[in-house]
This record gives structure tokens, sequence and C-alpha cells, in this order.
């Protein structure tokens, strides 16, 4: 395998919440290790709060990582102490955020972020140049006329165009990595697909990779090929995406993949003991996050704090149960 | 509570609409200060206990539908006609003091955002005691003791009375909010996507939990939701709205088995499976009208893959299609002729 775009080792981050004095920490994220190679779409599924919108912002700069490494090929990111390293990486791993609606300044035409863009990421090119690539962009975000599109006010297009231009804004600094935030979550269910189609246009036109962060696992299997499952803050599994669905090892998982509404298939009648409880990161001791809601814990969950371990090809999960090969419930397949 | 028969609807809406008075801020070219119809003539009924699903995009009505069903809509949104019978008697022609009475008594509201819709700066007890003084005369310790019980009907510790919205979980809220519904035991409940703002597994917890609520209590409910996939399991009858109207119309599983109505059918195709084969999916092209700017003939006909040149002048009714209803020309016994032809369908123009 060649050299992976991006990779984190041990990315941790926490955040100090209560008062100065309390001595609360919250761990976002603790210990993610991650690959994104070229040309790929990774998915990073989990619920809110697991820590999937900070592991994007520590791979944008938003953040400083508490502990552990970026590497961007190679080379950790840390290490980019000059202001144009530094650029050169905001601009080839940019971010696009959930929401069109307040992601675009009201009071500018469309075409002035991305302009702005252009003028600190590609100091090359001239007015000129820089109006073609702006159309360009346009165009390959699947806005048409791009000229007319680009002299419009954000509040004269719809929420999916919106977001296409918050794509075409990443696109026109020459990506390598787009960190697509929940890009659809606020979009009507029949632009959806549209977006996620042009993701995936994207990949084979213009070879960027895409971290897809996502609540909507079909959204997930529909676009990824590999996937990453996070709850509070671990990474619990991970694998090519048709391995997980078909063959979920981590007990959350499958608790995921049994919430996931299918109007194709009948509904499955379970005891649904689960209340959602919420995870506790606030001071986390060792030990599993997910026991409380864990149909399979053994007394080893509540010590040990589970690594994630390959149980197959290309596919991991950090559960003392799955690992122990014991099948979690009956939906496993007796292989 | 007046019941008269078991066969009579809880709720009958007849041709109801609802229209938004523009003022100033109205598009340069020529689109008038028209007052803007967001609900076209919508007809429903709900019987005692049943559970209606509404579908449809965001601007599609589906929500200024259940404001104007709870009489709640405030200016510049009005009721242009229509009647809402419920219990017999007519919601839309009531006072604010007639409607005092059934409010929360007979039905509640659900709002879609429960970090929105608590108090922050109260307790969730003192909100429940709020609506209990509102609308009826308990002592404290009657107040606090249907207050315990209601919060036990959701599944919460009735220690949270004296907890703060803050200190509750997305779900938890959400819930709480569904139980200062249940104070008086309603005969309808009405849920503007109650379950918008949490994740897959605590929504279907949620929704699990509706379920045999209203099994146990008999409440009827309408359920607001963009997500057409997620009341598949959950609803008797299920409505389909684009555009301020009602396109398709009928018992959900007919609905999900035979969409009639192309837009139905796009809207279910829309949805990724995590079953199956991988699938190329296309969505709907286009996106919703504009109502300031009413279109001729069927709404649908811009986005529409099965579009006849017929579709742009004639306004398609509901017709019956098996057991339910859908508004298309294709259904329509006078230009149905139209589709039986074994042409493919023709791709859509943006």
């Amino acid at each position: 395998m060649t050299e992976p775009l991006l990779e984190t080792r041990a990315l941790t981050k926490h955040f100090k919440v209560g008062g100065t004095f309390s001595g609360k920490m919250l761990h976002a994220v603790d210990g993610a290790d991650l690959v994104l190679g070229r040309r790929e779409i990774v998915a990073l599924v989990g619920e809110s709060g697991s820590g999937k919108s900070t592991i994007a912002r520590l791979l944008a700069g938003v953040y400083r990582p508490t502990s552990g490494e970026i590497r961007y090929q190679g080379r950790p990111v840390t290490a980019m102490r000059s202001r144009r390293e530094r650029l050169a990486y905001r601009g080839e791993v940019p971010m696009v955020f959930q929401d069109p609606f307040s992601s675009l300044n009201p009071a500018y035409r469309v075409s002035h972020g991305i302009l702005r863009g252009l003028k600190l990421h590609r100091r090359d090119l001239d007015a000129t140049s820089r109006r073609a690539e702006t159309e360009r962009v346009v165009e390959a975000v699947g806005l048409t006329p791009a000229g007319e599109i680009l002299d419009r006010y954000p509040h004269e297009l719809s929420g999916g165009q919106r977001q296409r231009i918050g794509f075409a804004q990443a696109l026109a600094y020459r990506p390598t990595l787009i960190l697509a935030d929940e890009p659809v979550s606020m979009l009507d269910v029949s632009i959806r697909i549209g977006l996620l189609n042009m993701m995936a246009a994207l990949r084979t036109d213009e070879g960027v990779s895409f971290l897809y962060i996502t609540h909507d696992i079909a959204s997930a299997r529909y676009v990824s090929d590999r996937l990453l499952v996070m709850y509070a803050g671990h990474i619990v599994e991970s694998g090519r995406t048709e391995d997980v669905l078909a063959r979920p090892k981590h007990p959350y998982t499958q608790l995921l993949l049994s919430a996931v509404p299918d109007p194709r298939a009948p509904l499955v009648v379970d005891a649904d003991s689960d209340r959602g409880e919420p995870p506790r990161v606030i001071n986390p001791t060792p030990g599993c996050r997910f026991r409380w809601r864990c149909p399979v814990a053994v007394d080893e969950c509540a010590t040990i704090t589970p690594l994630l371990r390959p149980l197959g090809p290309e596919h991991a999960a950090a559960c003392h149960v799955a690992a122990a090969d014991v099948p979690t419930t009956a939906r496993e397949d007796a292989t | 509570m007046s019941t008269v028969d078991s066969n009579a609807p809880l709720l009958r809406v007849e041709d109801l609409s609802v229209e938004y008075l523009t003022g100033r801020s109205v598009p340069a070219d020529g689109a008038g200060s028209a007052p803007v119809r967001a609900v076209d003539e919508v007809s429903l009924s709900v019987a005692p206990g049943e559970f209606v699903g509404v579908v449809g995009e965001s601007g599609c009505g589906k929500s200024t539908l259940l404001f104007a069903i709870a009489r709640l809509l405030s200016p510049p949104a009005a009721i242009a006609g229509g009647a809402v019978h419920f219990h017999g008697q007519n919601l839309v022609t009531m006072t604010e003091k007639q409607l005092n009475v059934l409010r929360w008594r007979d039905y509640s509201v659900v709002m879609q955002s429960a970090m929105n819709a608590l108090n922050p700066v109260t307790t969730i007890g003192a909100q429940f005691a709020d609506a209990i003084a509102a609308h009826a005369r308990y002592s404290a310790a009657q107040t606090r003791a249907r207050g315990v019980e209601v919060l036990e009907l959701v599944g919460i510790d009735p220690i949270h009375l004296h907890s703060y919205p803050h200190q509750l979980s997305g779900g938890m809220r959400q819930r709480a909010m569904i139980a200062m519904a249940l104070l008086f035991t309603p005969d309808l409940v009405i849920m503007d996507e109650p379950t918008s703002a949490l994740d897959v597994v605590a929504q279907r917890s949620l929704m699990v939990q509706i379920k045999e609520l209203q099994r146990r209590l008999g409440f009827a409910v309408i359920f607001v939701t963009h997500d057409m996939s997620l009341v598949s399991h959950f609803s008797d009858q299920l409505l389909v709205m684009y555009a301020g109207r009602v396109v398709e119309a009928g018992p959900t599983r007919a609905v999900f088995d035979t969409p009639a109505h192309p837009y139905s059918r796009g809207l279910l195709d829309a949805f990724p499976s995590i079953r199956g084969p991988r699938v190329p999916l296309t969505g709907i092209p286009g996106a919703p009208p504009d109502l300031r700017r009413p279109l001729a003939g069927c709404r649908f006909s811009p986005r529409c893959p099965q579009v006849k040149g017929r579709c742009h002048d004639h306004e398609p009714e509901l017709y019956p299609v098996g057991p339910a209803q859908a508004r298309c020309l294709m259904h329509a016994p006078a230009h149905a002729d139209a589709w039986a032809t074994p042409e493919p369908a023709g791709t859509v123009a943006p």
C-alpha cells in the first residue's frame, strides 16, 4: 500500500468543562487512529456527541490536539511551522459545514467567498483566471449557468444550491481531502442524494478524498468505501463499508444498524430496552464506554478499555466480547 | 368529553386553507403582493386512537397545517377557508376563550425542538405546574402527583421534576415534552417533527414509546415529519404533501408498497437502503416551487419524471387509486390513456 494521504496516531482531544477549578475534563476524542487514502471516501458515523465533529475540527486545524499526532502526506502537521506551510495544508484539507444557511455570508454575492479563498490560497492567479476558476468549480459542483449563479446572493439560492456553493469553495483550493461535516443533514430528503452523487463525482473527476461525517448510516453506505463508527470519543469499529454492515462486530454498530428505519423491511420488534443513556465522557474511568447499554457486556468491560483489534481483513473492532469470538447476537453469521 | 359514536372521526379537517399575507418584500419580477397560499384545501380525518403521518419537504405546508388545526397560527398567517371539526365543534370559528377550554385537555401539541420549547430557567416540574394551572384547578399535591405520573409514563425518573432542561439529554427533553402534552390525557396529540433533533437510536426508541403510550392511553396522533421512512412502521394513514396540497393519501402500507404519485415514489427512492444491493439513486431533480408564483397545472410537473404535456395546463384532483388517493392526472379516468402506452419515462428538464 502506498503512503496514506492523512493518518492520525492516538489523536486525543479533551475539553475543560465546568468552572476553572472543577477539574472536569470532557474526553471528546480519545486515542483515535485513522487512515485516509487517496481518492477514498471514508464515512465517520456516530451519534451526536460522539466526537465525530471534533475529529474533523482537529484535522482542519481548528482545534489543537491534547495529544497524539496528525500526519499529512507523511509529515506531522505540528511540524508545519511557517505560515505558508500551514496555509497550504488548510487549502488542501478544507472543511464543508453542516448548515448552508449560516455558513455563507448573506451580505455578499456567492462569488465573494470563492474569490477570497482563491486570493488567499492560490496567489499565482490573476483576476481573470480567478474568475474563470470560480466558474469552473461552480460548474464542477453541478450549478449552471455558473456566471449567473455566482452573481446571486445566498438568500436567492435553495438549501441544496447553497451547500453546493460550500463544496465549490472547498474545491477552489485544489484540495486533496475535503472534510464534510454532516453536509446533507440540513437538506431535504429529495435533494440529499444529489449531493452524495456529487461527492462521488468529485472523487472521480477531481481526485479528491472525503471524510464524510454523518449520523445517517444508510447514506454512509451509499457513498463510502470505508466506514468508521465512533462512540463516546472512541473509534469502535472500522472496515470496508460492506463488511461492517454485513457483519457488524461491535454491539454499538449492531444497535445503530437495527435502529435505522427501513420501509422496505418489516419492523424488527425487539425488547428495545435501550433508553439511549448518554455515554459518560467527563473524567471517564477505564473500561468500555458502551458497557452501560451493552447487551453482552462481561466483567472485563468495566475495568479494561478495549482497543481496536483486527478481527478480519481490514476489519477491526474495539470490543472484548467480539475479540473473544463469541457471537454477539443472533444476527451474526455462523462463520 | 362528548363521544358521540365510536365510528365518527375524532377530527375532520375540510378544505382547510392557510394564507400568509406578504408585505413589501416581494420579488421584483412582478409576483405581486398577493397572499401566499401555504396550505391549499387540505382535507383529512383522524379516527379515535389513530396514528396519521404527514410527510413532505420543508416548505410544503406540513407544519403550517398543524398550526392551523391547533389554531396556533399567528400573523401574517391566517386561515383563509375551510373547517376543523373536533368533537363536533368547528375550531376555526371558535374564540380564544372557547379554545382554552379544549387546549391541553382535549388536544395538545408537541413542538419540534424541545431545546427551544422548554423554558431554560425553570424546572420541568414548574413548567408542568404552569400548564396545569392554566387549564385546571389542582392542589399543589395533585399537581406534583400528576407530574410524577406523566414522567413515569414516558420513562423518566420523577426526580427530574426538579431538573432544568439543560440537565436532560436530548431524548429525555423530547420525552419530557411528550409527558407535558399528556398531562390531561388528551384525545389528540399533534406532533411536529418531535424526533428530528435526535440520533437514530434515540429516535427509534422514542417512536416505539409513542406507539406504546398510544396503545395504552388511546389518544390519536397527527405526526408531521420530513422523513418518510420514520413513520413507515408506525402510522395507520399517511398524507404526502407537496407545495401546500395533499398529493397522496391512504393507508401507510399501501403508500409504501405501491406509491401512486410520482412524488411519493421519488421520495421513497431518495432513501438509500442499508440492506440489499447498492443501487445508484437519483433523488428528485430540481427544487420545490416558489409558492409566491403559483404554477398552472400540476405543481410537481417541473420535477416529475413522468410528466406529459397536459400536466402543464390541467390541475389534477385527488383521484382514487386502490385504497389510496393521488393527485396525478395519470390516475384521472379522462387522462390515464396518455400514460397507458409503454413509452419509457422521459428524463426531466432541470
